[in-house]
């Protein structure tokens, strides 16, 4: 853990000491697909922002017109990591923003001409809940299942886009599993067709590359907050060429070219920006640190416990990401044992409500395997101590808990 | 380059202390504050501190603040999500109201720059309900206060329920939200010394709003979206802070009062000072000036350091007439000449001073040069 990134602890925060390694400041955050913190080279960047250059990025002025080129670098940063061009990039307040706009937007401009849109039962909520609107709306919406690995079938896909499908939405990389989807693939069924391709790319973006011209993307959505970026800022990628028209949803001074209304806020636009930049340069070397540490965690926990198994395919899938399931134990009484430890049992955006995750289910788990599992996500700040820690902890209160539930003396 | 003088408050104020240092610490933090661990939960608390400072400001509930990206999409958020099938506007709203509701019934304003309150009640009388009614608290381009008590009981009194974009008053004038009796009332961070990218829709408990983003059901329902947990608390600290000083205010409206009595002494019937016979935020000064294109007086202004808009800063990029001066009545040759000066609580005397001796000395073609 870098502790400049960290000046603030969770209000139960202790520090333990492991194995003589050195102290270790609990918890130990590992839940970097449910937001990341961020970066102080981010931070840093946004400063002036918020106090020397505070302008409107509208307003015709010196103020304005500083804020105004600031905004416009993010723009040129924000394209670069996708091999977009910079006025294909509009800004939002975040992804939930721009999967919204993508579908609806879309489904309004086209809706006269193209009313079915595809999309895929282990998308984020956001993609789901904008997809049910429409098909209020009278869109017809076709949801792709997934097979055990979390894939859709390419065969299928291709089977249901019609002359009538206006829009194909499957996201990158899954937030709860993180299974890498074969864009590329994806993109050439829908340009054969002729229906836009949206990919939610919050969960991919300085994970895997991306190229929205070689995979034939022509929307794509970009999360601040999960790329160690400001919470509070987003992009969509917009293509110009063949265009792709959108109807705003947010309607007032016209900013972004009309397509999203609203003051540009400078400071989370310049950390959009420079998070991109650190991304696009350090995704390589990133990488294949944190999968080192994944696979150590994930070599522990297989081999010293019994009866885990791994959800979603290992092959195509992000390096920070595990989803593990663990039988015959109780799935809250094992996240009630390891309180030093910052997991989650799927999507933050769901986890207040109760039920098994809806991912899981689709992979075909059943209720006990999708109760017991934990996502486990690892990221830029995690440490090679941390995640020896984490695998202590949680083998031991696995354990734990399995003698408990299943030992002779409690029937 | 000479020292700036930042007199376009309306645009976006500069952060305050306390907001920039409690977003500095909440930058830092980790956790989305709807994962359920302990870095979540903290996050979870920070926010809905900061919902009962925002609330407090406007004598509102917590529960009853959704949290937003801005006030454009607060404002949009109120037009669409009441689902009414008639929206009344006045004609002086600011665009987000204007272009956010669909085929909106518009209530004249007088030439002071005040809703004609006869012509709103007819048109709100014939218009097929539910009705939603739209009107403002205070004019972003004049400044002109809006008597809001009065729509609302107009508005009432038809079973129509009140929206109002507070976002140019709050902070600068006391709004009491309960005992005006509105119903939905939009407010900004970055106008009252909070963030830019944080806005408010606060929804009385009575009133059923449908949600326009859609997804992990963040905000109760009414707004989804991982939430912008250093923005709000931002605003939070914004919030109290201007909470707290809104007495600070009556020496900026004695700085406009005599900046716009010195102006008026010098040029006399060829300025016009916009919404000056009604009652106005106290830092607000809209003004013509014969004979000069507000271009040319803003681009003078600005290369003597002095930062001031014509119209509001979303539509200034586009060279258009201000739809605000052309519903009071002025002539489009005289809007075009009008420039918008904003005052915040950092303006000093010298900084009216200075500008007063800019402005006095501007030309045809820009500043002339004193000997």
């Amino acid at each position: 853990m870098q502790h400049s990134a960290r000046t603030d602890t969770a209000p139960d925060g202790t520090t333990v000491t492991n194995g003589g390694s050195g102290n270790l400041l609990t918890p130990i955050y590992l839940d970097y697909q449910a937001t990341t913190p961020v970066d102080p080279r981010v931070f840093d960047a946004m400063l002036p922002w918020f106090n020397a250059q505070f302008g409107n990025a509208h307003s015709q002025h010196q103020h304005g017109w500083q804020a105004d080129e600031a905004i416009e670098r993010t723009r040129a940063q924000t394209a670069a990591i996708i091999g977009a061009q910079s006025r294909e990039i509009v800004i939002t307040s975040g992804a939930t923003e721009s999967n919204n706009l993508a579908i609806k937007g879309v489904a309004k401009a086209y809706g006269d001409k193209r009313n079915h849109i595809v999309t895929c039962v282990t998308e984020h909520k956001c993609v789901l809940e904008s997809c049910l609107q429409m098909e209020r709306d009278g869109f017809e919406i076709t949801r792709l299942a997934v097979d055990s690995r979390g894939f859709i079938d390419l065969d299928q896909l291709c089977s249901v886009v019609t002359e009538n499908t206006v829009l194909v939405s499957i996201m990158a990389v899954n937030n709860e599993i993180g299974v890498i989807n074969p864009l590329r693939e994806i993109g050439s069924i829908c340009r054969a067709a002729g229906a836009f391709f949206h990919t939610d790319a919050a969960q991919a973006v300085g994970k895997i590359p991306l190229d929205v011209e070689a995979a034939n993307i022509d929307l794509m959505s970009i999360s601040g907050h999960k790329i160690y970026g400001p919470k509070g800022v987003g992009a969509l990628y917009v293509r110009r060429r063949p265009r792709v028209r959108l109807e705003a949803q947010m309607s007032g001074g016209g900013q972004e070219r009309g397509l999203r209304s609203g003051t540009l806020p400078t400071p989370l636009c310049v950390g959009l920006g420079i998070a991109c930049m650190i991304a696009e340069r350090e995704m390589v070397s990133e990488n294949l640190r944190i999968r080192v540490l994944r696979d150590r965690l994930y070599q522990r926990l297989m081999s010293e416990l019994d009866n885990v198994s791994l959800n979603g395919d290992l092959e195509r899938r992000i390096p920070g990401n595990l989803n593990l399931s663990f039988a015959r134990i109780d799935g809250a009484a094992l996240m009630m044992g390891i309180p030093e430890l910052s997991v989650s049992t799927g999507s933050a955006c769901t986890s207040g409500s109760l039920g098994p995750s809806y991912v899981l289910q689709a992979l075909g788990l059943d209720a006990e395997g999708s109760d017991t599992a934990l996502r486990i996500g690892l990221g830029r700040f995690t440490t090679m101590d941390e995640v020896e820690y984490a695998a202590d902890r949680l083998i031991a209160v696995v354990r734990e808990q399995q003698s408990k539930l299943y030992s002779p003396t409690s029937a | 380059m000479p020292a700036q003088i930042y007199l376009d408050y309306n645009a976006t104020a500069p952060m305050l202390s306390a907001a920039q240092a409690a977003m500095s610490a909440a930058l830092a933090a980790y956790g989305n504050p709807s994962s359920v661990h302990s870095f979540g939960r903290a996050q979870r608390a920070r926010i809905e501190a900061a919902r009962v400072q925002v609330a407090a400001l406007v004598g509102a509930e917590a529960q009853q603040v959704v949290f937003t990206s801005c006030g454009t999409e607060a404002n949009n958020l109120a037009l669409i999500g009441v689902e009414a099938k008639t929206i009344v506007v006045s004609a002086i709203e600011h665009d987000s109201i204007l272009n956010g509701a669909v085929r909106p019934l518009v209530a004249p304003v007088q030439i002071s720059g005040v809703i004609d309150l006869e012509k709103l009640e007819a048109l709100i009388a014939e218009a097929p309900p539910p009705v939603l009614v739209s009107v403002m608290l205070a004019n972003n381009e004049t400044g002109v206060v809006q008597p809001i008590a009065e729509v609302v009981k107009i508005a009432h009194s038809h079973g129509a329920l009140l929206h109002c974009d507070a976002v140019q008053a709050v902070g600068r004038i006391a709004i009491d939200m309960p005992a005006l009796g509105i119903d939905l009332m939009t407010i900004s961070a970055h106008k009252i010394g909070g963030p830019q990218g944080v806005g408010a829709l606060i929804v009385g408990e009575h009133v059923h709003l449908q949600p326009q983003m859609r997804g992990g059901g963040q905000e109760r329902g009414s707004r989804a979206g991982t939430e912008n947990v250093p923005g709000v608390i931002g605003f939070g600290a914004a919030a109290a802070a201007a909470h707290n000083s809104l007495e600070d205010w009556d020496r900026v409206a004695r700085l406009r009062e005599s900046l716009e009595t010195r102006l008026g002494k010098i040029f006399g019937n060829d300025l016009q000072i916009f919404g000056h016979d009604a009652g106005r935020l106290p830092n607000t000064c809209c003004v013509a000036r014969a004979g000069i294109p507000a271009e040319t007086q803003i681009i003078a202004l600005d290369l003597a350091g002095i930062a001031v808009s014509a119209g509001s800063a979303c539509s200034s990029g586009k060279v258009q007439v201000s739809h605000v001066l052309a519903a009071m009545g002025v002539a489009d040759r005289i809007a075009h000449t009008a420039i918008r000066i904003s005052l915040g609580p950092t303006t000093s005397a010298a900084d009216i001073e200075f500008f007063f001796v800019t402005y006095r000395a501007l030309r045809g073609r820009g500043v002339e040069h004193a000997a």
